[in-house]
């Protein structure tokens, strides 16, 4: 984590309130732990219901199309950030349209999710080609970067999250409905199909805010893993909601604190081993709380 | 299904005194895709009334349960259901799809499961606090608890839903079905990939629901024996069409060979169960029955 070289590199010190001040005396830094908030907590939400929902896949296709909008709008000439929320929604809709009447959420028609994954990842090579010197932003694409997020980029994060907030506290209950026994909460009215390409266009806007900390191809880090953690540690629903939302956070403000104080290493790298570590640990818990009956069925 | 004469299975059970209609089917017919499933078929169901519907394999016992339903239109003919024309989703049905069962990772609680069958149709997030001030939250605790302790799942309610035995699952989503209270309950198939006296301890509480709560129970079945005591009416579907009548009326060599139109054997084992012989399997263009 020590940068040998001293002078002008951040050293930490072990005097941790030193350590937090010296990192937030910096805007580039302050930014850069907002954005973190405002994603991390976006992405337990959206995240939760994903892994309850069993669309990973989905929502790994609809963050690797970022990588090719990104890509896109640089290369016309726009922020990035248009070219990874277009890209997304266009493909949110796309897969919830062509998952057509089958319409269960249990990970209906992955061939129509990966042909899109490959088309996405192959349109964002071709645009990095076409654009020639942009290969450097290129890492950033993949695999994220937390700094130069701008006061601006913030604050369209803050709306987007806002919003997309909203429409899911207002769809809860009938899209836990859906989630869990589709058939049933059709009987009972419950709109499954809109419902099922809505929360697409959720998980659209958040692959697309999350990308920008960890780069489309490390998303996971911040929509699965503390969703998953948290469904391991309660089966609670409110419960494990709120604390997927604490492990995002707890894990993004930890890894931002890490990759400041070790900038050789990317932030990518820092979110995904502290989820997974928070994983494992759930796990661990589970497996040793459980240990005496050792039910069967218990997944690791 | 009238002009049978000495009905001959060994059933203990008679029609009750017949209460207001709660179905009502007259030459009602469906049509998938390019072939009729099954047509000309008259129904009365009463309230209070446990009725089967049985058939072979795909031959549109779900199918009929999800016309009831309104999920699927009828191509011909009239349906009444609980008075109203099928297709407006209430709370007055209750209904329990044919099931796989729940994931074993699915990390939700049972007691989670049956509130939905509550209040899972209505907007907004679930708060799980809301008790301490809304009276109407408190009273939906209640009526959880009460449907809980109904099926007699209390014990396992607070586990996740994914890590229960199929027949606690089972209990599990008929106390979902029974939480709103409804006239109606329709069961697609919930013995099926149960062991036997798992199927026996719940047909037994279905029919208790029935009796008890004064709740009118269609039951698709593959198998009549474990719920065959406590029936009132079977409805029979072949391929075509359908009879119905009391299951002595209705379960005799006599009857099922007319509607096959093939020679059918009823036999009665001495501890009173029927077995069915000859019955053809369903026709192939209806292979897959969970499609419909």
């Amino acid at each position: 984590m020590l940068t040998a070289a001293g002078g002008l590199e951040p050293r930490l010190t072990w005097n941790l309130v030193q350590d937090v001040r010296q990192t937030l005396e910096f805007p580039f830094m302050v930014n850069a732990f907002r954005a973190g908030f405002i994603v991390a907590v976006l992405s337990g939400l959206v995240g939760w219901f994903m892994v309850l929902r069993r669309e990973s896949f989905a929502g790994h296709t609809l963050a690797i199309v970022g990588f090719p909008g990104a890509a896109g709008a640089v290369l016309i000439g726009v922020s990035a950030t248009y070219g990874l929320f277009a890209f997304a929604l266009v493909a949110a809709v796309l897969i919830g349209v062509t998952r057509g009447s089958g319409g269960r959420g249990y990970g209906a028609q992955p061939a129509v999710i990966g042909t899109i994954q490959a088309f996405a990842l192959a349109c964002g090579f071709l645009f990095v080609n076409i654009y020639g010197g942009f290969l450097s932003g290129t890492t950033a694409l993949l695999f994220g970067s937390f700094l130069g997020i701008t006061p601006d980029q913030v604050a369209v994060l803050a709306v987007v999250a806002v919003i997309v907030s909203i429409v899911l506290a207002a769809i809860a209950r009938p899209l836990l409905f859906a989630s869990v026994d589709a058939d049933v909460a059709q009987a009972r009215g419950v709109p499954v199909r809109i419902l099922s390409i809505t929360f697409l266009v959720l998980l659209g806007c958040a692959a697309a805010e999350v990308s920008q900390m960890t780069g489309t191809l490390l998303v996971f880090a911040l929509l699965v893993v503390p969703a998953a953690t948290a469904q391991v540690w309660t089966p609670r629903p409110f419960a494990s909601a709120v604390l997927t939302v604490v492990i995002g956070v707890c894990v993004t403000w930890l890894s931002l604190f890490a990759a400041y104080y070790s900038s050789s290493y990317p932030i990518g790298f820092f979110l995904t081993s502290f989820a997974f570590a928070a994983y494992l640990l759930a796990n661990g818990w589970r497996r040793l709380r459980d240990h005496p009956a050792s039910r069967p069925g218990a997944l690791v | 299904m009238t002009g049978l004469t000495e009905p001959r299975a060994p059933v203990g059970k008679v029609v009750p005194t017949a209460g207001p209609a709660q179905i009502e089917a007259r030459g009602a017919a469906v049509r998938m895709a390019d072939f009729t499933l099954w047509s000309g078929v008259d129904l009365d169901v009463r309230a209070g009334e446990f009725v089967a519907v049985l058939g072979p394999n795909g031959v549109g016992k779900s199918t009929l349960i999800k016309v009831l339903l309104g999920l699927i239109p009828l191509a011909a003919g009239t349906l009444t259901v609980l008075g109203e024309q099928p297709g407006s989703p209430n709370a007055r049905i209750g209904y329990l799809p044919q099931r796989r069962s729940f994931d074993p990772a699915l990390r939700v609680r049972g007691i989670d499961i049956v509130r939905l069958g509550l209040d899972g149709h209505r907007w907004g997030v679930p708060l799980p606090g809301a008790r301490r001030w809304s009276s109407q939250a408190r009273a939906k605790q209640a009526r959880v608890e009460k449907v809980l302790h109904l099926v007699d799942a209390q014990d396992y309610a607070h586990r996740p839903v994914g890590q229960l035995s199929g027949g606690e699952q089972q209990r599990i989503l008929v106390a979902q079905a029974l939480a709103p209270s409804p006239e109606l309950l329709l069961l697609d198939e919930p013995l099926d990939s149960l062991d036997l006296p798992n199927q026996s301890a719940v047909a037994a509480l279905i029919a208790r629901i029935c009796r008890d709560e004064g709740v009118t129970v269609m039951m698709v079945a593959h198998d009549v024996n474990p719920i065959l005591s406590y029936l009132d009416r079977v409805v029979y579907i072949a391929s075509g069409g359908a009879v119905s009548g009391t299951p002595a009326q209705v379960i005799t060599s006599e009857t099922l060979s007319r509607l096959y139109d093939t020679p059918i054997e009823v036999l009665a084992t001495s501890d009173g169960r029927l077995v069915v012989v000859g019955q053809p399997e369903a026709p192939a263009h209806h292979s897959d029955r969970h499609a419909v």
